[in-house]
């Protein structure tokens, strides 16, 4: 996006009008779009008739931007150097994500472990169906039409985009989430990384460890554990 | 064999997958704040399996040139509708006011 675009269409900031200009970074694009005039309207509709708040819009939206994949990174680094949390993860998922603070309403969540042998990748053939309370938002390309109808079919040459080699006797193993039941993959532990604390772990699993589009970084920096 | 549904991509043919990191715009954001606070307590005005038949009962041409968060609010038009939250009559009315808006504000 053009740090620029917002004034494509000579919007004017100065005009007095009463909806909401609050923007969360300076060159935010302004709604142009007819959807985005549907949100406008909806969202007027509802904070007028009492059925939202302006404040509860705002503070979810900051909810959302508080929300990262540090949460899983936090349950896959504990799922590292503790075998009996590692244990409960694998058995249920809400149970023990729940011990750290992760409330999963509604949802039935599952961890499956990449090893030498087996490397799993996560999608929603159907929409976008995301573990967003460990993740947060899913990025833009986990809810493509490329991402969506490939990664069933052509596994390898989706990691093969994302600069993620595997060796030929890994199996590569897709698996499909639901409204109801989400994924979250727990990256194999790299090598190297023996004695490092949990925090310095953490820092080691990406988002797209978690999603199974990539392998967790190794010690040394390098994008990937080999 | 029944036909597919729009939102049955499993499988099918794509191009490349743009890995591009994405930084939502204000518009999705309140689309998605808007979506959480409708779907969940105390107001739980639908479930996310509703939200997604609503998203799939979309016209084919639409669910294929929308962008994510368009279909998202298109949905929440249909379910505001649908639970007697919002009506027909009142959300186009708005609308109107909204483009008029919009429109003197450009000029």
């Amino acid at each position: 996006m053009s740090t620029h675009e917002h004034h494509d269409h000579g919007h004017d900031h100065s005009h007095g009008h009463a909806h909401d200009h609050t923007t969360f970074q300076p060159d935010i694009r302004e709604p142009s779009e007819e959807w985005e005039f549907l949100e406008i309207a909806l969202r007027e509709l509802l904070i007028d008739k009492g059925v939202i708040t302006a404040r509860e819009v705002q503070d979810q939206i900051e909810a959302w931007e508080k929300k990262s994949p540090e949460g899983g990174a936090r349950v896959v680094a504990k799922a590292w150097t503790d075998d009996g949390f590692r244990q409960r993860l694998l058995e249920d998922g809400n149970a023990a994500v729940a011990e750290l603070g992760f409330e999963i309403e509604a949802l039935k969540l599952v961890a499956l472990e990449n090893t030498d042998d087996l490397h799993h990748m996560v999608v929603c053939t159907l929409c976008s169906c995301y573990p967003r309370p460990l993740l947060g938002v899913p990025p833009l390309w986990y809810k493509s039409r490329e991402y969506r109808s490939r990664a069933v079919r052509e596994p390898r040459a989706i990691l093969a985009e994302f600069g993620t080699e595997l060796p030929e006797t890994t199996e590569v193993r897709v698996v499909d989430s639901t409204a109801d039941c989400r994924y979250l993959v727990i990256p194999r532990r790299p090598d190297g990384t023996e004695g490092m604390s949990e925090a310095e772990l953490a820092a080691l699993v990406s988002r797209d460890s978690m999603i199974g589009t990539a392998t967790a970084f190794a010690p040394d920096g390098e994008g990937r554990s080999g | 064999m029944t036909e597919r549904a729009i939102s049955d991509l499993g499988g099918l043919p794509g191009g490349p997958i743009d890995t591009a990191e994405h930084e939502p715009t204000l518009s999705e954001r309140r689309v998605d704040a808007m979506m959480m606070l409708l779907r969940a307590k105390p107001r739980s005005f639908w479930a996310t399996d509703e939200n997604r038949r609503t998203i799939e009962g979309l016209e084919p041409k639409t669910y294929a040139e929308s962008a994510y968060y368009e279909r998202w609010v298109l949905a929440m038009r249909g379910l505001l509708i649908e639970k007697g939250v919002l009506s027909e009559t009142e959300i186009e009315a708005k609308l109107s006011e909204v483009r008029a808006r919009h429109a003197e504000a450009g000029q």
